[in-house]
This record gives C-alpha cells, sequence and structure tokens, in this order.
C-alpha cells in the first residue's frame, strides 16, 4: 500500500495503538481464555456423551469470535473517545474524503481484531485445541470480514452518539445478544423455531460457521455461503458507517 | 496594470453574510457578516461565549449553519466542504493531539493526510519542532507532555502544510513570551512569503494591536465593531484597544457552556474502563 496515504496512516495509527496498550490486550484477552476453560472444559463431558463430539474443538471458533467482536466494536467506538480528546477534529477537517478516513479506521479496527483473534487461537492450543494448518488462511480471511463488520458497525454507532453514556446499552443491547444468541456456544441444529431464526439471521453466525469449517472440517451453512452472507454484510454495513461517519459534527 | 493590481489585492478570500447560527432558541452567532482579504492578518475578538469559536467551526466545515452565506476561497462549506478544506488549516482552541501517538508521529499523521511530500515534509517537521523546542522529545509519547509542550506541539502541526488561510484559535494562549514571539514570527514570515491568510482569535489585546491589519469584535453573536486598531481606539475615543475592547463589550464576565478543561475531566471520568 502507498506508504504517504492518508488510508495507509490511519490504518497504521490504528495498528500502533493497539500495540502501545498493553493493559487492554492483556485485558480483552482474559474474558476469552476464560470461557475457554470454563465452557470448554466444563461443558466437555456432557457434549461427549450427547455425541456431539469435541466440544472444546466446537467452541474454540466461537470464542475467536466472540474477542474478535469485542476488540472489533470497541475499535470503532473509539470514534466517540478521539471526538471527547479532540483529536477526531484533526481529521475531520483535513482535505481527506471522509470515507477515506473511515475506511482506513475500519482496516485498522480488523486488524487489530485478526491479531486479537489468533492470540486467543494460541491460547486453545495450549488448551489442546487441534485444527487444519493448510486451511487457516481460509479461517483468517473470515476473521478479517468478521472484523471490518464489527468495527465499521462500531463506527457507525459511535457516529450517532455524542458521549460514552450510551456505552452499556451498546454492550448489553448490541455486543451480548450477538453473541450468545449465534452459533458461538451451541449447534443450532435442533433449536425451538424462533432461536434458530434469530442464529440464522445473525452475521455473526456466519464468520463462526466459516471459521469452524475452515479449522475443524465442520460446517453448518457451507463456506461458500458463509462468505457470500458475510461479504454482503460487510459492504452494507461500511457504506452505512461510511455515510453516517461522513455527517458527524463537531 | 495598476487597476488590475489592486483589485487582487482587495480579493476576498473570505466572504460571510447574515451568518445565523442557533441552537434550540439560543442563537451562538447571530446574522454576523465580515469578509477577509486574501493575504491579511485578521483578528476575530471577543469575550468568552461571544460566538468566536463557533463561527470558526462553521467557516471550518465542522458545524453547518443554521443561515447565511458563506465563501472561502470561493466555496460554500455546506456545498463543497472537501474544496473547503483543501484552502485552510487551523490550530484548534481545544487540544486536539492523540496522546498515544509520539510528537514526531502526530506531525507525521498530519503531512499525511494534508499531502505535503515526503522530503518536504520531513524537512519541516525538524525545522518546526526545532522552533518550538520539542526536537529533543520528538520520539516521547504525548500523553508525557505538559499543557504548554503540547499546545506549542499543535501549532507546530498547525504550521506543517502551508495552505490559503490559516485559522488560529487562540494559538498563542498559555506559552511564555519567548515562545509566543518565535511563533509569530513565523507565522509572519508565512504571511508575507506564501501570502497565506491569518485569521485569529486571541484574548491578549497587545498581539491584536500588533499584527492584526483589521480586527472585527463580536459580542452576543454580533458583530459590534469593524476596522484597524486605529480606527477601533478612535471610535471609541480609547487609547488602547483593550480600553476599546472594553468599551465596546462592556465589564460583565462571561461564561463559557462547558470549557475545554471540563469536558476533558468528564472524559476522563469515563476513561475508567480503559
Amino acid at each position: 500500500m502507498n506508504m504517504n496515504s492518508p488510508v495507509y496512516i490511519l490504518w497504521l495509527r490504528q495498528v500502533k495503538k493497539y500495540f502501545r496498550s498493553r493493559s487492554r490486550i492483556v485485558g480483552a484477552l482474559g474474558q476469552p481464555t476464560l470461557f475457554l476453560i470454563a465452557l470448554g472444559f466444563g461443558f466437555g463431558p456432557v457434549f461427549a456423551k450427547a455425541g456431539g463430539g469435541n466440544y472444546l474443538e466446537f467452541l474454540v471458533p466461537g470464542i475467536i469470535a466472540l474477542s474478535i467482536l469485542f476488540t472489533a466494536t470497541f475499535s470503532g467506538i473509539e470514534v466517540i473517545w478521539d471526538r471527547q480528546f479532540g483529536f477526531l477534529k484533526e481529521t475531520l477537517v483535513a482535505p481527506v474524503n471522509r470515507t477515506k478516513i473511515m475506511l482506513g479506521r475500519t482496516l485498522g479496527g480488523a486488524t487489530v481484531a485478526v491479531v486479537q483473534g489468533l492470540i486467543v487461537m494460541l491460547i486453545s492450543l495450549l488448551l489442546g485445541f487441534q485444527f487444519n494448518v493448510l486451511m487457516l488462511p481460509v479461517a483468517v480471511v473470515f476473521m478479517f470480514l468478521l472484523g471490518l463488520l464489527f468495527t465499521a458497525l462500531g463506527t457507525a454507532i459511535a457516529s450517532l452518539m455524542e458521549d460514552m453514556q450510551g456505552f452499556q446499552l451498546i454492550i448489553n443491547f448490541l455486543i451480548m445478544p450477538l453473541f450468545f444468541l449465534s452459533n458461538a456456544l451451541f449447534p443450532v441444529d435442533n433449536l425451538p423455531g424462533p432461536l434458530a431464526a434469530v442464529t440464522q439471521l445473525n452475521p455473526l453466525s456466519y464468520g463462526v460457521d466459516g471459521m469452524r469449517g475452515a479449522l475443524t472440517g465442520v460446517s453448518q451453512f457451507g463456506l461458500f455461503l458463509d462468505f457470500s452472507v458475510l461479504a454482503v454484510i460487510v459492504i452494507a454495513i461500511m457504506l452505512i458507517g461510511g455515510k453516517l461517519f461522513s455527517k458527524i459534527q463537531a | 496594470m495598476k487597476l488590475v493590481k489592486l483589485r487582487n489585492m482587495s480579493e476576498k478570500i473570505i466572504e460571510v453574510k447574515k451568518l445565523k447560527k442557533c441552537f434550540g432558541s439560543l442563537c451562538a452567532v447571530n446574522e454576523v457578516s465580515f469578509s477577509v482579504e486574501k493575504g491579511e492578518i485578521f483578528a476575530f475578538l471577543g469575550p468568552n461565549g461571544a460566538g468566536k469559536s463557533t463561527t470558526i467551526k462553521i467557516l471550518t466545515t465542522l458545524l453547518h449553519p443554521t443561515s447565511g452565506e458563506i465563501l472561502m476561497n470561493g466555496h460554500d462549506p455546506s456545498k463543497d466542504p472537501d474544496a473547503v478544506r483543501k484552502s485552510f488549516g487551523i490550530i484548534f482552541q481545544d487540544p486536539s493531539l492523540d496522546d498515544d501517538l509520539t510528537a514526531y508521529e502526530n506531525l507525521e499523521f498530519h503531512g499525511v493526510l494534508y499531502d505535503v511530500p515526503k522530503e518536504i515534509r520531513k524537512e519541516r517537521i525538524e525545522q518546526l519542532l526545532k522552533i518550538t523546542e520539542l526536537w529533543d522529545r520528538k520520539d516521547n509519547l504525548v500523553k508525557q507532555f505538559s499543557g504548554g509542550m503540547k499546545r506549542r506541539l499543535e501549532i507546530a502541526r498547525g504550521l506543517l502544510h502551508h495552505p490559503k488561510i490559516f485559522f488560529l484559535d487562540e494559538p498563542t494562549i498559555g506559552l511564555d513570551p519567548q515562545t509566543r514571539n518565535h511563533i509569530w514570527s513565523y507565522i509572519l514570515e508565512l504571511n508575507k512569503k506564501e501570502g497565506i491568510t491569518v485569521f485569529f482569535t486571541t484574548h491578549y489585546m497587545e498581539e491584536a494591536a500588533k499584527y492584526a491589519g483589521r480586527i472585527a469584535v463580536i459580542d452576543h453573536g454580533k458583530i459590534v465593531a469593524q476596522g484597524t486598531a486605529g480606527d477601533l481606539k478612535k471610535k471609541t475615543k480609547s487609547k488602547t484597544l483593550e480600553d476599546a475592547f472594553i468599551k465596546l463589550t462592556g465589564h460583565g464576565i462571561r461564561d463559557e457552556g462547558a470549557s475545554s478543561v471540563e469536558r476533558l475531566k468528564s472524559a476522563m471520568r469515563h476513561m475508567g474502563r480503559r
């Protein structure tokens, strides 16, 4: 990429900021690790008895998705921090199309989210997770798509917010439902109707299914459908996010 | 020949007609009209909360006006914001640095956004960091800087690209006289050499008297006087610009909505999560 392009410098800023805030990296790993250990080993025996196979193998893609979901949404929401600390103005008056600014930020947020996802994967290896190494690039593609999707979503929401007051709302009414009402923790084959419908409308499910298919060879929707659905949603949310970001007043 | 030259000299680079910005029933800017000529140094003075920053925000595309006409370098900020953004540079009144980047990175970021070619960028960053006496701290994160250092860095950043119009919103607030002089001599040189128009606000009346060709005084969202420092003094029968300013705007002390410091404090309270 052109080192002098605004998109690149915005991407670089996100990535640098991430690697400089070690507390944030470690903090964001605590929750996924806890989930892996408690759920992975806690439900493992039941899952195996019910004929579901190795639960850790099933769970890991879901927990990777969880950490991407959190990291990426927060990267998007960082717009509000930039607004409160004044830095947003610096980018808003620059002679650069705001869509490009949003694009750079989003690519940066997605990159950071992928790194975070890969760290969770490393942790899961320590816990005994095994996967198909050859398909790792495919899994990374799905991680990146999820990263783009939720950074753009976070940016879109942040563009509409004045301050951090609505932050808890976002966690409780967006991030948590997206995570729990997906296929991240349980198989969706025999769910009651409404829940099955919700999980199938949830874009996170397609990312998890894609990663699961790539890493462990078990996919419900098929990799092609996973990719297509995600790609369409990513493009749509990025367009909406770009539009809302362009309209920010300071 | 002479006529052409004269016409060029009086070319208007900022034109504002009946500008109005209301927040609910409160109008921060109320039918303000003024113009700034190309190459001029123009001071925009007023007590706290008079409408200075709101006007600047509108001119710099950060806020949409309620009504009125604006032409910045021939472009309308609400219709063609990108063209307007290409014409100006600004030093904000409030902090606007990225604390998690180094001093150098903040400038580099700015240089790339403003499309300053790499060689010139490098050269100017060094020159400006030396003028502002930050060169030996260039690789420190901005969060380790004192308030005065941050201010100096912001000024260095604002001067990194050479736009047609320069907005300086209380640029020298909190700086010692030495730095203030350095910075003003740099600005004056830019104004002279590159014909950059300077639009600034300040609470230091001697600064306005010394550097501004023309001055506009705004109060309660309206322009109450315009002209050279001499005109304003004559009009109010005052000896100094400070006296003239007080006669024009009264003795009462003004409150600003929420100061930048207060807003920062409230932001810090939300930062517990980080």
